[in-house]
């Protein structure tokens, strides 16, 4: 913005400031309980800089802190969630990319009838079809397993749908050219649709990794022994009804330690997914 | 190195929309052939049939006297360049080229020194690093024909190749592809609605309207004596006049009441036509016998520089007559169009050439 006055730079400086603040204090504040002993959380007001017991408290946390979340440890949690997040977010892609090829590239009957039946899901959330799809997992002994938490959610109208929307962008030509140049279908696909929709990949794979990993009601469905759990759900498991029970500087060192791989896999891709979202390279 | 024989093609849309009405055509090996009509005359179509892209409905096309109607584009042994180049976007310009010889298996070291030759032919050798974007329009065209050279096909099948290039650019590949494609020698089939281009690359022009085809032949040939009036109007630039004409007793007259009292056909003709730069102009009101001499009024002045058009009112149409050089006449004068009768063209009832 050339030629703005001072002044209308430092109102829309002071009004991101104060967004960015509202966005961030309670994180902030999550951050400054996870570093205060149980005794100084315990007894209000807790202090807004950050206490001494960093070390502790995230040590006992990782390698201690056994008693409290069922004799499991949050680095067991971890690698729960992260295995459900990446088997959703890469499930999802899989299971999506390969409708979107079938009902974009391919003639068969009934092909618009499947491409209604998919984007109809879209309209029926985990939650509703939930007392069904449990009983399915129980027929096929699927709880406790990390194929019943993962498969129920993989398939994605949404995606799905994104990727249709992306291959219908493809010009008819590119598609011609290839089988002049002797590509069949699966060449196609890996080598020239995959590339070329690598960055809206990316930026699915972020959206969804970041939704597999806050899922919620499902794992705690259908998971019943705690080292199958989900660290959303141990969280939950943490905090029992009276105060004094609940460790409160630990749940929130494991809320911190919950929040810092989604963030990693934002910061990490966030080139691509930005360039997922914004352009598209034909 | 092939011939392309089509016998009687048609296609039929699932629709019932019918694009391609019945098409015979024989290139000789190693001539480029022009398919040139206004747009929904069926030309790409029938470029799509023959290159397998189209299923085709009735008829067959024979490349090499085989006939190909139940095999697939990659068995064909076509190249296709398109329209809008359709280069793989995410591909270097080498992996554009190289893609259909890895495809079919041929070997690393091949592909190299094909893919290389290819390039240094087209003066692409100092971009083969380079991806598409990153071109500019010439350069992509040249890739895009480079794709095709380099698998060496039976046959080169060009889907108005130039059409997105911008006039300078345009002409000056319109020569490349005619040189490239006389060294090569190979089969090819050129689709464009630009009769310049047609024109100027045809070994055998075919003129296409409404699915079927109007006239077959060398270029000049058609120019001279195009068959029917779809074919005097489509090409040419400005395009064959044309008048109405009706019968009397003392021959054909012209919408003014005009009779021309020679050189008419014995079979009754309907229309009249002659081109722009077979008239003449004058200003002088000697009679002029055996010439059709038109009473004109200049409505508009086109200089082009080394010529200039005449727009005229004369027996009640619109024509246009070429000079050459710079016009003396300006818009309003009164002037007379002189047309030679040697050079004068009939068309009956149905649009066909009457001689």
């Amino acid at each position: 913005m050339i030629g703005q006055s001072p002044l209308r730079t430092f109102i829309a400086h002071a009004v991101l400031i104060l967004g960015i603040l509202i966005v961030a204090f309670p994180i902030y504040y999550t951050f400054v309980a996870s570093t205060h002993t149980l005794q100084t959380i315990l007894r209000p007001p807790l202090p807004l800089l950050p206490g001494g017991q960093l070390w502790n408290n995230y040590s006992e946390a990782l390698f201690g802190g056994i008693g409290r979340i069922g004799g499991v440890s949050v680095g067991q949690l971890l690698l729960n969630t992260t295995v459900m997040a990446l088997g959703v977010a890469v499930g999802k892609i899989f299971i999506s990319i390969l409708s979107a090829y079938a009902i974009v590239f391919f003639r068969f009957p009934l092909r618009m009838t499947f491409f209604w039946l998919i984007f109809i899901t879209l309209m029926l959330p985990v939650e509703v079809r939930i007392l069904p799809t449990y009983k399915v997992m129980v027929d096929l002994g699927m709880i406790d397993t990390y194929a019943g938490l993962i498969i129920p959610l993989i398939a994605s109208a949404t995606a799905t749908l994104l990727f249709r929307q992306f291959f219908m962008t493809i010009p008819g030509e590119l598609v011609e050219a290839a089988r002049v140049d002797g590509a069949g279908p699966w060449r196609f696909f890996f080598d020239i649709l995959l590339p070329l929709s690598r960055t809206n990949i990316a930026a699915l794979f972020v959206i969804l990794f970041i939704y597999g990993w806050t899922q919620y009601l499902w794992p705690l469905l259908v998971t019943n022994s705690n080292d199958m759990n989900t660290i959303v759900i141990a969280l939950r498991k943490m905090v029992s009804f009276a105060d004094a029970d609940t460790e409160w500087h630990l749940v929130m060192v494991t809320a911190m330690l919950a929040i810092v791989p989604p963030i990693l896999v934002v910061v990490l891709m966030q080139r691509w997914f930005v360039r997922g979202l914004v352009e598209s390279e034909k | 190195m092939a011939t392309v024989d089509l016998k009687d093609v048609k296609k039929v849309y699932p629709s019932g929309v019918e694009a391609v009405k019945g098409v015979s055509i024989a290139i000789p090996d190693k001539e480029l052939c022009v398919l040139v009509g206004p747009s929904g005359c069926g030309k790409s179509t029938l470029l799509r049939m023959i290159a397998g892209l189209e299923t085709i409905s009735a008829g067959t096309v024979a490349i090499d006297g085989k006939v190909v109607n139940a095999i697939g584009p990659t068995e064909r042994d076509i190249a296709m360049v398109f329209q809008n180049y359709a280069l793989y976007p995410h591909m270097k310009v080498y992996d554009n080229m190289a893609y259909g010889l890895r495809n079919r298996g041929t070997p690393k070291d091949e592909i190299d020194s094909r893919v290389r030759s290819t390039a240094k032919v087209l003066e692409l050798s100092a971009l083969l690093d380079r991806r598409p974007r990153e071109l500019s329009g010439g350069q992509r065209q040249r890739v895009a024909m480079g794709r095709a050279i380099v698998r060496n096909p039976k046959v080169f099948l060009f889907d108005e190749p130039l059409s997105n290039l911008d006039a300078k650019l345009r002409g000056q590949m319109r020569v490349e592809i005619k040189n490239l494609q006389r060294k090569l020698g190979v089969t090819s089939v050129y689709v464009t609605h630009d009769q310049l281009e047609a024109m100027t690359l045809a070994d055998v022009l075919v003129v296409m309207n409404a699915g079927l085809v109007e006239q077959t032949g060398a270029p000049l040939d058609i120019y001279e004596k195009p068959a029917s009036i779809f074919v005097a109007s489509f090409i040419g630039a400005p395009p064959m006049n044309l008048l109405a004409l009706t019968g009397s007793s003392s021959g054909p007259m012209l919408a003014d009441g005009t009779v021309i009292g020679f050189a008419a056909p014995e079979t009754p003709a309907v229309t009249l036509g002659f081109r722009p730069e077979d008239a003449d102009v004058t200003f002088n009101a000697e009679a002029l016998p055996g010439a059709l001499v038109l009473p004109a009024t200049v409505e508009a002045v086109e200089p082009v520089g080394a010529e200039s058009f005449l727009h005229c009112a004369a027996a009640g149409s619109r024509i246009v007559v070429r000079v050459s050089g710079r016009a003396t006449a300006k818009p309003g004068d009164q002037l007379r169009v002189v047309a030679r009768a040697e050079k004068l063209h009939w068309f009956d009832q149905a649009g066909k050439r009457v001689d």
